[in-house]
């Protein structure tokens, strides 16, 4: 049977065929889809995480339990799931445990760009890298199969292009879901990491990667093409496509098992070609190894290492130092010099997170203001100080209120950096008042404990949770706080005031997120206040709730185009000449109805009666 | 067998991504091989989202090089014209009327690219250029949402797929109660392809002429004119 797939859903059938009994993750661009798919097939257990961390600890101990696990997640989840990652690798398994890394090349939507292939090296664990669908559903059966046999946790490397490009892939019509029975067997030697058994680890470590060198010279996926022989390529995953393409006549070795490298065929083939060249996204991760092994090769000098790989790039800088001759110029040479508009991401109409986000930039952030405006009489309105509120924020939809027009927000690291940066600030003694902004999901994913840390330390800071009840950003996926399985099931849902007051915070606000006088009255109160406080700010999802209310418009003869309604940022509300207009189309109505308040004129209406 | 590239360049919520599943889909089913890569932006909705769907014997790469699209779909004008330098010289940019002015815009920054404006960028890499009333024709039949059927439709009038995979496809893909406006969108979509082809025919020996001529210019001013 031929199936389109995308290398995410053949990750998830792949391992559905392998017989996989326990599946975690929380959810990441662009790894999500892995446990979305497998949610949907009958059988295994799947469950959002509350972070990576967890999600790596339960496959651990189902695997231990005897059974096939599967922990999926985007690259830079996988430092936050480092700790019992590299203790996977000590322990060993029982049951095949496979993690999912699915890197981003070119950053798409993540905060930074790393090469997770040191990853598998680092920790001492094997590394298969798919490079399309078909490759990535044939390689979980095999990954799990080289996890019980070496007793390893095995890496599957995926990238965005190979995570969420579609291809052609052959399943055999009599594939189905066998578990293996659960079964734990106790052996505190193995699983029990004291000093003294970790000591007896440690070398079966080192001959375990030894011994899968070897198998990986014998690994029929690591396919030797051989064409024109004046130049070989070595390349895996994404890169070898590209590569495939740019060089056409050239001789490959596709690599599939990447750490520990296939050194004996690495070197077999090098000596069938004259020039040697590695094609790879990111680091020098295989070329480095390959020129350790003494063998003359290029890479780096030509391939950027910086960003995704495409076509373009690797053909040019082929043509550049010599590769490639007489290539058709790149079209890209002649862009376009015509100005378009960009279109950078914009919080959605109705969107829960734009008030909040409103009233942070009307209490904060003088010094976006015209100094000159600012200094003048030195009191403004609010009666806060200039620049009065700094706002540390974190990974979610509401990180677009960075953006112009509500430029809200001042600093984004990784999840759940937000409260911890904020303590810091306030620690450090700045003269600012604080405000730590999270999402419901992230607060759960790793803003507790700085939370509690807050607490701890009697901070006077105020903790933003803003609680749209689900993963807005990845597509809404469930977490404790919703209490919502991936399978839709409505489990237990932790309730997020009573988790703030049980960490000791006595001052915990719950606000309407579409309220903007409710919203700055609190966190006025709060951010005076001398103690630890939280503001819940709550209100649904537009994209996931659908409200159907009807639209606002804007009464023309009322409107002076003061465009205070446009600094909210919302895409329902267009500039029309001197005025501004609303896309009906867009518009939620009542359900949100922000803009009515922050309108001077009372321009903004009910509509009469268009409904959308 | 050559390779067909296709583009195609919308905002958030246009329906790219289904048209593009829908493409990819009948491809598979006509028996070529398929690749198809979506690049979205951060935003679930409002962002430029692009969709590469490379069909041939045998596709290794998932993203399309500049300058080699036999088809541009823009779902929207200027998401369009932002991907204008992916077609080749030979290519057809197939772009509908509907208008999705960004945030840019409203906030005073920037001003939204009137049809003539589309019509040059796009004319820097192909002469063949079809504006499609899809919004229009969308309406017309009760629901804007389907404008990106009748660009599917439009184009499948280019593609060696069996219409009657196209109609299977597309009944599967939408909710019954939606099937029959979604067919007929599909079908005035390739009725305005069937009327362009035919006046294209007769223009085709003049452009045949001017492209390499026009290419040759670009390349001597380096793309400004």
């Amino acid at each position: 049977m031929r199936r389109l797939l995308s290398g995410n859903e053949a990750i998830a059938l792949g391992a559905y065929h392998a017989g996989v009994s326990v599946a975690t993750a929380y959810p990441g661009t662009p790894s999500t889809e892995i446990l979305e798919n497998l949610a949907r097939l009958p059988g295994p257990y799947v469950e959002w995480s509350a972070n990576e961390k967890v999600a790596m600890e339960v496959g651990l101990g189902a695997s231990y339990g005897g059974v096939r696990a599967l922990v999926s997640m985007k690259h830079v989840g996988l430092n936050v799931a480092a700790d019992p990652f590299f203790a996977a690798s000590v322990t060993g398994v029982r049951g095949g445990l496979v993690v999912v890394s699915c890197d981003d090349p070119g950053m798409h939507s993540s905060q930074g760009e790393q090469d997770n292939r040191h990853f598998a090296r680092f920790a001492k664990i094997p590394m298969l890298e798919p490079s399309d669908s078909q490759e990535a559903y044939d390689l979980m059966s095999i990954a799990f199969q080289l996890s019980e046999e070496f007793d390893t946790p095995v890496m599957v490397r995926s990238t965005t292009r190979i995570s969420h490009c579609k291809g052609v892939v052959e399943i055999g019509e009599a594939a189905s879901w066998q578990p293996k029975r659960p079964r734990f067997i106790r052996d505190l030697d193995k699983f029990v990491m004291v000093p003294s058994n970790a000591r007896k680890r440690r070398p079966l470590m080192e001959e375990r990667v030894a011994t899968l060198a070897r198998w990986a010279d014998n690994f029929p996926k690591n396919e030797v093409i051989i064409q024109n022989t004046r130049l070989g390529v070595i390349a895996s995953g994404a890169a070898y496509q590209y590569a495939r393409e740019v060089f056409k006549k050239a001789s490959f070795l596709k690599l599939v098992a990447t750490y520990p490298l296939p050194k004996q065929l690495i070197a077999d083939f090098s000596r069938q070609v004259e020039t040697l060249v590695v094609v790879e996204e990111l680091d020098p991760f295989m070329e480095e190894q390959i020129r350790a092994m003494g063998l003359e090769v290029k890479g780096k000098e030509f391939v950027p290492p910086i960003g995704e790989l495409t076509i373009d790039t690797l053909e040019d800088s082929a043509h550049r130092v010599g590769l490639l001759k007489n290539v058709r110029r790149a079209l890209s040479r002649k862009e376009t010099q015509v100005e378009l508009p960009v279109r950078p991401p914009v919080l959605c109409a109705g969107c829960p997170h734009i008030a909040t986000s409103f009233v942070l930039r009307r209490l904060g952030f003088y010094r976006h203001l015209n100094p000159l405006e600012a200094n003048e009489g030195g009191k403004l309105p609010s009666g806060l100080r200039q620049g009065g509120i700094i706002a540390t924020s974190d990974i979610g939809c509401y990180t677009l209120a960075v953006y112009p027009p509500l430029l809200a927000l001042d600093t984004c690291a990784c999840m759940g950096a937000s409260i911890g940066q904020a303590l810091g600030l306030e620690k450090a003694g700045v003269a600012n008042k604080i405000v730590a902004v999270i999402g419901d999901s992230t607060f759960v994913h790793s803003g507790i404990t700085g939370l509690v840390d807050m607490v701890y330390n009697q901070s006077a800071g105020t903790v933003v949770i803003l609680d749209n009840d689900t993963t807005g950003m990845t597509g809404h996926q469930g977490h404790p706080g919703t209490g919502i399985s991936p399978r839709g099931e409505k489990l237990t849902k932790v309730d997020l005031e009573y988790l703030c007051r049980g960490l000791g915070v006595r001052d915990v606000n719950v606000v309407n997120a579409f309220d903007i006088a409710q919203i700055e009255h609190t966190l006025r109160r709060c951010v005076e206040s001398e103690e630890t406080s939280v503001i819940i700010a709550r209100g649904p999802c537009p994209l996931k709730e659908r409200p159907t209310s009807r639209p606002f418009s804007i009464d023309a003869d009322r409107c002076d185009g003061c465009a205070t309604c446009l600094r909210l940022g919302c895409p329902a509300l267009l500039r029309e000449g001197d005025k501004a207009t609303i896309d009906k189309g867009r518009c939620v109505g009542d359900a949100c109805g922000i803009c009515l308040q922050v309108c001077p004129r009372e321009a903004i209406v009910r509509a009469e009666k268009e409904i959308a | 067998m050559r390779k067909i590239d296709v583009l195609m360049a919308g905002v958030g919520g246009q329906g790219v991504i289904l048209a593009s599943d829908s493409l990819a889909e009948v491809a598979m089913r006509a028996g070529f091989d398929v690749k198809k890569s979506d690049a979205i932006g951060m935003a679930q909705r409002g962002g430029s989202v692009v969709s590469h769907i490379r069909i041939g014997a045998k596709v290794f790469a998932p993203l399309i090089k500049k300058g080699e699209a036999d088809f541009l779909v823009g779902f929207e004008r200027l998401e369009a014209a932002r991907c204008a330098s992916y077609i080749n010289p030979n290519g057809l940019a197939i772009i509908s009327d509907q208008e999705l002015p960004p945030l840019s815009v409203a906030g005073d920054a920037a001003s939204y690219p009137d049809q003539e404006k589309v019509a040059r960028v796009v004319s820097l890499y192909t002469k063949r250029l079809a504006f499609v009333p899809g919004l229009r024709i969308a309406q017309a039949l009760g629901n804007a949402r389907v404008a990106g059927v009748v660009l599917l439709g439009f184009l499948s009038a280019f593609l060696p797929v069996e219409v009657a995979l196209w109609q299977e496809d597309i009944a599967r893909r939408v909710d019954a109660k939606f099937r029959e406006i979604n067919l007929k969108a599909f079908a005035q979509g390739r009725e305005e392809a069937m009327v362009f082809r035919s006046t294209e025919t007769e223009a085709k020996a003049v452009v045949r002429e001017e492209v390499p001529k026009r290419l040759r210019n670009i390349t001597r001013n380096g793309g400004r004119r």
